[in-house]
């Protein structure tokens, strides 16, 4: 679930706000916008992958991450270079490639196939 | 909020309003625009992240024109579809999806190449090929009303669908309202807010938006679509799974075989306690391809901090229902038409029975159907929106259930909460134990509990937190009981419709079965 919007990095744009499919956030005038309601957020990642600065973190868990677990540590998940990451994967912002140009759905079939004797179904 | 929802104000009118803006949405959109029509597309959530593509991406069947292969894949795919399929229907879809795909690679689609030099176009990653399709909708002049649910379906006094209206869910639910000279349906399907990847926004509200004017439903029984996750999230992404090994609690082997055909095994293993995996059988010197082919399989485990490949993790089953499942909206000719005038249905809101039979559409039918199904829903919208009508006559919203005050009735007094309905026919529709191993007596039970939700509470539901949730509430409950009515309809194992009750199939029922009904549900085998 989305756990933090970094107040360092977030221009309030909003498109956060926008772009959400569970319509997670709010907008805030002349502020960030705000985790509105959490527990319609479904751990799709989306917002990630569309924020410009990188400034949210959606935590694997699909519930709410316990206070003092490290997702909600957003030093430690900064140093840890953990916001933005589905950004990164699909090669969204400047200077990127598309992630999706190494997209090897089509063929791992094919590369799996001498290890797995034929138990691929495609 | 986008600048086209702005720019509409309250009402407006089109040739084709699309309902649902994931892949079968705006293919449709993008088709009838290129009819001429004048195109207004709503989706619940933002078109380009809403539904399960998006999220999940798509791998697509996706067979070339040449030679003998569709043949051999149509072939393949009828048995496995439990002789349920349309041979017409198989055909028309890989055409279709032949000639869409090139059409993304036509408007710059980032398609990958492979070690030989090939590129290969079978396979999209779900945010760049959702982009893309907003800025072709867009492009196609298109206006998009993002996080706007339709709330119910307006007909004129002859019953023909005339429009739509719903709610700008970030204004305060003001209301929106489309006069339109046909509607598609490309809603998605119903996972009952299980938290499958994606799919929470795919709440069945099209599916009672048209039974309300009595359209009829169609594969319905085969809606025990489950997807594994890692127990600490929900990210059902199968395909990876083919690569692991499962476990008990203390360490020791499950005895189930290798591959995808352990699936059903896993499933029931987890009945008895708690199941663990591992991708054991992947080779290291894939493991790169697969992050690549994968990242949103990967990335949840990455921030957990498990090694897929090295660490055991526990798995749990999360309810795909008629997403991955197969049934929806049943059409009533090649066109995408359903059974009501100028309705028509397309991706995973309609049924996916003609292309998939018993079997999931996961995995790649479901990818291709939408593409298919949204651009002849699409085309033949925009064709029927032409035909001359007589001045506006007044329509009417045909909505009934979930929809608290409406036409200014008062509010109940002591209303329900949407909340309290869903857990009730997730009570009932969640459980691996009574919805994938179906027996008659489990199935009756459910039925019995549902029917009361629906007479009791639904018709008390009330309007907070959002006129959309009572709606997905009244939604969700009549998709459950269409499901189980269509599975005790079935009595045999076929597909993905198991009844441990009825193990076997039974060859002299190969064929459909159509359900309907809101306040009398009914079930019949589809003639012919």
């Amino acid at each position: 679930m989305i756990e933090i919007i970094s107040a360092v990095n977030c221009i309030d744009c909003d498109k956060c706000v926008e772009v959400c499919p569970t319509n997670v956030f709010d907008a805030v005038p002349g502020g960030h916008p705000v985790i509105a309601r959490q527990a319609d957020c479904q751990t799709c990642f989306m917002c990630e992958a569309y924020c410009p600065v990188d400034a949210l973190f959606v935590a694997p868990t699909s519930s709410p991450a316990p206070p003092g677990t490290i997702f909600t540590d957003e030093a430690r998940l900064a140093a840890d270079g953990r916001f933005g990451e589905y950004r990164r994967w699909i090669g969204w912002g400047s200077g990127r490639r598309p992630g999706s140009l190494q997209d090897h759905n089509a063929e791992l079939a094919e590369l799996a196939a001498p290890y797995l004797g034929g138990n691929l179904l495609a | 909020m986008g600048r086209d929802a702005m720019a509409l104000a309250a009402h407006g009118d089109a040739d084709v309003l699309v309902l649902g803006g994931g892949p079968a949405g705006t293919w449709a959109a993008i088709a009838a625009a290129r009819a001429g029509a004048r195109v207004i597309l709503a989706d619940k959530g933002y078109c380009g992240t809403s539904g399960a593509t998006a999220s999940g991406g798509n791998n697509l069947w996706y067979v070339p024109p040449d030679g003998a292969a569709r043949e051999e894949s149509i072939q393949r795919f009828e048995q496995v579809g439990g002789m349920l399929t349309d041979r017409a229907w198989m055909l028309r879809t890989l055409e279709l999806t032949w000639a869409q795909v090139a059409q993304l690679d036509h408007w710059g689609y980032p398609f990958p190449t492979d070690a030989k030099g090939c590129v290969r176009r079978s396979s999209l990653q779900g945010p760049e090929y959702m982009r893309l399709m907003r800025r072709q909708v867009r492009r196609a002049g298109v206006t998009i009303l993002d996080q706007s649910p339709a709330l119910e379906l307006l007909a004129d006094a002859d019953g023909v669908v005339s429009g739509a209206r719903g709610v700008h869910r970030q204004r305060e639910d003001a209301g929106w309202a489309v006069r339109a000279g046909a509607v598609v349906l490309a809603t998605g399907g119903c996972a009952f807010l299980s938290g499958a990847l994606g799919c929470n926004p795919n709440t069945g509200d099209g599916h009672l938006m048209a039974a309300e004017l009595g359209a009829e439903m169609s594969g319905m029984e085969f809606s025990a679509a489950y997807g594994i996750a890692p127990a600490f999230g929900a990210q059902t992404k199968g395909r990876m799974y083919q690569f692991a090994r499962y476990y008990h609690a203390d360490g020791t082997l499950l005895d189930v075989p290798d591959g995808l055909s352990a699936r059903l095994a896993v499933c029931r293993a987890t009945l008895d306690g708690p199941v663990y995996a591992r991708l054991d059988l992947a080779p290291s010197l894939i493991h790169e391809a697969m992050r690549w082919a994968q990242p949103n399989f990967f990335l949840p485990f990455d921030k957990a901090g498990v090694n897929p490949f090295t660490d055991l993790f526990e798995i749990r089953l999360v309810l795909e229902g008629t997403v991955r499942g197969t049934g929806g909206i049943a059409l009533a000719g090649d066109g995408c038409e359903t059974t009501v005038p100028g309705l028509y249905a397309a991706g995973d809101a309609a049924t996916r029975e003609l292309v998939t039979g018993s079997r999931s559409g996961g995995g790649s039918h479901n990818g291709a159907w939408a593409m298919s199904s949204g651009t002849l829903a699409g085309q033949s919208a925009a064709l029927f929106a032409r035909r001359p009508v007589g001045g506006h006559s007044q329509l009417r919203g045909a909505g009934r259930a979930g929809l608290p005050g409406k036409d200014a009735e008062p509010a109940p007094a002591d209303p329900v909460p949407p909340d309290e309905v869903i857990r009730n026919v997730q009570a009932e529709v969640l459980p691996l134990a009574r919805n994938m191993f179906r027996t008659a007596s489990g199935l009756r039970d459910s039925v019995w509990k549902l029917d009361q939700v629906w007479t009791d509470q639904v018709p008390q539901l009330g309007p907070r937190p959002g006129r959309q949730r009572a709606r997905e509430a009244a939604a969700m409950t009549a998709h459950a009981r269409w499901m189980y009515a269509a599975a005790l309809g079935r009595q045999e194992s076929r597909g993905i419709h198991r009844r441990d009750d009825c193990p076997g199939t039974d060859p002299t029922l190969a064929r459909r079965l159509r359900v309907g009904g809101l306040d009398e549900v009914w079930v019949a085998a589809e003639a012919g």
